[in-house]
């Protein structure tokens, strides 16, 4: 398990230094001159020049990405010009509010998503299974940012159940940091009105969030479950008098819950794409809403920055993914 | 050889057809026979004769639909199997009656240890049991390493730990069989449980059954195409046809004295050692469509014995001491010998 | 079987010139298998459906629409945020313009749109996919490891940087749509490509000295047209959400071009009191991505048995 994880690991740091030359490439392809780009809007002809050798533009190609490399293990991933500050000063504020929405979403879409589908699947072609088809069919349909909207409309605005878009309420101290997750820190402080708080102000974002994810969990889980109980073990397991639950929710689970990881690990990615839709319609200080901003400005290295990190964030999971994927099938685990 | 008192397993007269997309297939046309205490029966005939089905449906395993039980009785200790439900039906699988099955290479489930289906199985047949008398989890894994042990399995504690696709097939088909003893039945159903091994792992599991057998008192059911199985483990031999039974004898009456022209064909086609090679007979044409089964004898197609009397059904005709078949020309054939 | 036909034609027509309908008799009964397939499972008919209207609305929308002029955006303040009625049938947005009007040219530029991403992404993705098979080796470890890094990517926040360099607009998020959709291609093709080398009839071929372009297309490419259609259909709908997505977010199509996403960018600001300038540029996205699904869902079933639940 252990050689498992490193290689796993080690095929991963490959795949960041990919991940680097594209963001690497991206700015070198754009229009703009970045040394102007990064010498600010009011630089004259010599500043600009002074920015080019200072940042190495003047220099071969891979020498530059070697200093880009550099630069960015140094933390200097450069200013942000709309809000005036370090890109990394930056992030390191607005990530942990994206990282809380996407990991609360993602939770919901499984801890729903898995047994609707195994009920799906043992009912199949029943009543419920019609209903829960029509909603996983919809779900993927309806664009992520309109379903937000709407949401809004008529559980915030209209039934009142819920705050309109932000993190927290603004007369509301956040409690110190710790980890920088404000549910986490409220609680280990024992503020539990500000994590009631912050949960009230989650609920409706993580599920416009989890739509599109939990659907596609559901028909994956479902299509694999039935596939599952058709296999001989089940039989088996029949034959030695095991109860249907133990069947259905241990025995045949586990088998279809390794398709259902891979995808779990693929929709995480859409959900790191579609926290950047969510937190702009909920007004959600993550670093989606951050990255927009800057592109919306031509903000170059925040929304760099902001690439870089969310890539990393799902290669990570992705290796956390494969992780569990190897403890549940030990066909896996053995074959490296 | 003495009539047994009561049986243990009684099937009397069970009809059991699928509901197909092309129409009703009739693939169990009124067959009986019984099982009694300690014996060995070899349900012998070719592919889709009936005979897995048979077996599934005694353990209550053919999912319905598509299969419908039509007519007849599964008499178990006095207990009609298809008239007890799913919860009574839980408690009897391995506790009273267990089932082995062909392919031990997909009856174990890929992504669990040995030990936790076994030590599963072994805790789901304690829930019938008064609370005093329910194993803990700890005793539950000495059990399984127990069966293990009597299955021959080497190593039995460190193979607890393995996973089905790091043993072979002649080991997973042990594991299986310790599985399905341990809960005690009284009963196991083998549905050909050699045909996917190879010839010396074949031979392996068949005198482990045969051991284990009288080790445990347990009547066994064995599903086979395989005349030898039959005549290494077996007491008595039920020989199917097309859903029909059509020879009911002792082994040794069987192979002696066959009576049902089908039984002789069987006999003919097994290679025999004294016995060139050339004279290995087949049996010509090919098994009835059960979707729209002929009304007189199913075998009237294949058989050089047909005749115009064989357009009625035959009915089962006794020829000796439990010896029965179900063919017209029946009392010529056995009283000629082979 | 055309043979066959050839063979029993009377001798006045020459045994040459078989009709179409014979020449082609293999791949009408099977286009007639597909279609009864098809036409029985009903989710799948109305995908198609949706498709066809779609498709329509896009091709005749400026003649059927009752205000053709507010496409470019006029200005008729005295009507501007009303709400629906028998005239303007989903009401007006804040300029006055017919929200109807130009939720139904926003089909064309939402065909187009689609079309061009998804058709991008294919000539990307298909050749490289295919000599990453056919070659092998080094090539195609570069290739896929390639293909590798660009799917370990959030797709969208991919698209959102590429803008970011090249400046928002509705050329440059198709063009960012489309650098982000092809790997997804290349592995399908790849994967197809390496099975299909194995077969027998493709050995064969090799073995009598067919070159790699003839395996390429004769053996190789007709065989991967199944799965290349199936995901089509499903991207056309994906690729409508990111563009409408990218347009929500002001770095795709910009106001007034009716673009969907890009109306819904502007209606957010006029909620909740108008409700209706959001409300049905957001169903008719979701309807045309539904419909697209529906028939990718129906496509597979008859095209990738495999897939059959």
């Amino acid at each position: 398990m252990l050689r498992f994880t490193l290689k796993r690991a080690v095929l991963m740091v490959f795949m960041l230094l990919g991940l680097l030359a594209i963001t690497f490439t991206i700015s070198h392809i754009a229009p703009s001159d970045p040394a102007a780009l990064a010498a600010g809007p009011d630089a004259n002809v010599e500043m600009i020049e002074r920015y080019r050798v200072e940042y190495g533009l003047d220099r071969p190609v891979y020498e530059q990405f070697a200093i880009y490399l550099g630069r960015l293990l140094t933390g200097n991933w450069g200013k942000s010009i709309h809000t005036t500050r370090q890109v990394w000063d930056d992030l390191v504020e607005y990530f942990p509010n994206t990282v809380e929405l996407v990991v609360f979403s993602i939770m919901i879409a499984i801890v729903l998503g898995v047994p609707l589908g195994v009920i799906a699947a043992v009912y199949q072609n029943r009543p419920i299974d019609h209903v829960i088809r029509i909603l996983t069919v919809t779900g993927v349909a309806m664009p992520m940012f309109w379903l937000g909207l709407m949401a809004q409309l008529y559980f915030a605005l209209h039934l009142g159940w819920f705050p309109l878009g932000g993190r927290i309420d603004m007369m509301t101290d956040p409690p110190g940091d710790i980890t920088h997750l404000l549910m986490i820190d409220s609680l280990l402080r024992g503020e539990f009105g500000t994590f009631l708080e912050a949960l009230h102000h989650i609920v409706l974002p993580a599920v416009a969030l989890c739509f599109p994810a939990l659907a596609s969990i559901i028909r994956v889980n479902r299509a694999e479950m039935l596939e599952t109980l058709k296999q001989d073990y089940i039989v088996n397991a029949r034959a030695q008098g095991l109860t249907t639950f133990r069947i259905v929710a241990i025995y045949a689970l586990k088998n279809a819950m390794l398709p259902t990881m891979a995808m779990i690990g693929l929709r995480f990615g859409w959900m790191l794409g579609g926290t950047v839709l969510v937190e702009t319609v909920f007004d959600w200080p993550g670093i989606g809403l951050y990255a927009v901003q800057a592109a919306i400005s031509s903000d170059f290295e925040p929304i760099m920055g902001a690439t870089i990190v969310l890539g990393f964030f799902f290669m990570m999971t992705n290796l956390l993914i494969d992780i569990i994927y190897g403890i549940l099938d030990p066909r896996v685990r053995d074959q490296v | 050889m003495t009539r047994p008192a009561a049986p243990l397993l009684s099937v009397r007269d069970l009809r059991l057809e699928f509901a197909t997309f092309d129409g009703v297939y009739q693939a169990i046309d009124g067959i009986s026979f019984d099982i009694a205490p300690g014996e060995s029966i070899g349900i012998v005939g070719e592919t889709g004769c009936g005979k897995s089905v048979t077996a599934k449906s005694i353990m209550g395993l053919l999912p319905s639909p598509p299969a419908r039980v039509r007519a007849g009785e599964i008499l178990f200790d006095g207990e009609d199997l298809l008239t007890v439900g799913e919860n009574r039906l839980r408690e009897i699988r391995g506790n009273d009656i267990a089932m082995i099955f062909q392919d031990p290479m997909t009856y174990l489930n890929p992504v669990f240890s040995v030990g936790t289906q076994l030590v599963d199985v072994i805790m789901a047949h304690q829930r019938g049991k008064p609370k005093s008398e329910r194993m803990t989890k700890q005793e539950a894994r000495d059990h399984a390493v127990d069966m293990l042990r009597k299955v021959n399995l080497p190593n039995p504690e460190r193979q607890l730990e393995s996973y089905p696709y790091q043993l072979s097939g002649g080991m997973r088909q042990r594991v299986l069989i310790a599985m399905a003893l341990s809960g005690r039945p009284k009963l196991l159903i083998a549905d050909e449980p050699t045909t996917a091994l190879d010839v010396t792992i074949q031979a392996q599991i068949l005198d482990l059954i045969d051991e284990l057998r009288a080790d445990f008192g347990l009547s066994v059911l064995m599903i086979t195409h395989d005349l030898g199985v039959v005549a290494s483990v077996c007491d008595r031999v039920v020989v199917m046809y097309a859903g029909q039974v059509v020879e009911n004898a002792s082994v040794e009456r069987l192979f002696d004295h066959p009576a049902h022209p089908y039984t002789r064909g069987l006999l003919a086609s097994v290679p025999h050692p004294g016995r060139p090679a050339a004279s290995l007979s087949g049996i010509p044409g090919s098994l009835p469509n059960l979707l729209d089964p002929p009304s007189g004898c199913r075998f009237l197609g294949r058989c050089s014995l047909a005749g115009d009397d064989c357009l009625t059904r035959p009915v089962p005709v006794a020829l000796a001491d439990r010896h029965e078949a179900a063919c017209w020309r029946a009392m010529e054939a056995a009283s000629a010998g082979t | 079987m055309v043979e066959e036909t050839t063979r029993d034609l009377p001798a006045t027509v020459p045994p040459t010139a078989p009709s179409f309908a014979e020449r082609h008799a293999g791949t009408i009964r099977a286009l007639r298998l597909y279609a009864r397939t098809f036409a029985r499972n009903s989710s799948a008919m109305l995908g198609l459906g949706i498709v066809m209207i779609f498709l329509v609305t896009a091709a005749i929308g400026p003649w059927i629409v009752p205000f053709p002029e507010d496409a470019a955006g006029s200005i008729r303040l005295d009507k501007k945020l009303q709400p629906p009625d028998d005239i303007h049938w989903f009401g007006t947005d804040e300029v006055g313009n017919d929200v109807f009007t130009r939720v139904v040219l926003g089909t064309r530029v939402t065909l187009q749109i689609a079309c061009i991403v998804t058709g991008v992404a294919m000539l990307i993705g298909v050749p490289l996919g295919m000599i990453a098979g056919v070659v092998g080796g080094r090539v195609q470890e570069a290739i896929m490891r390639i293909t590798d890094v660009f799917l370990s990517v959030p797709g969208l926040i991919l698209a959102i940087a590429i803008v970011g360099a090249l400046g928002p607009g509705i050329v440059n998020a198709m063009l960012a749509l489309s650098l982000v959709w092809w790997p997804g291609y290349v592995r399908l093709v790849q994967a197809k490509t390496l099975s299909l080398k194995n077969e027998i009839y493709v050995q064969a071929a090799r073995s009598m000295g067919a070159s790699n372009l003839r395996i390429v297309f004769v053996h190789i490419l007709p065989n991967c047209t199944s799965p290349i259609i199936v995901k089509a259909s499903m991207d056309m709908g994906m690729a409508i959400l990111g563009a409408a997505s990218l347009g929500f977010l002001g770095l795709g199509a910009q106001p007034p071009f009716p673009e969907w996403g890009a109306m819904i960018s502007i209606a957010r600001t006029y909620l909740p009191d108008w409700w209706w300038y959001s409300f049905f540029p957001g169903v008719a996205i979701s309807i045309t991505v539904l419909g697209f699904n529906l028939l990718g869902d129906g496509l597979r079933d008859i095209l990738d048995p495999k897939h059959r639940e």
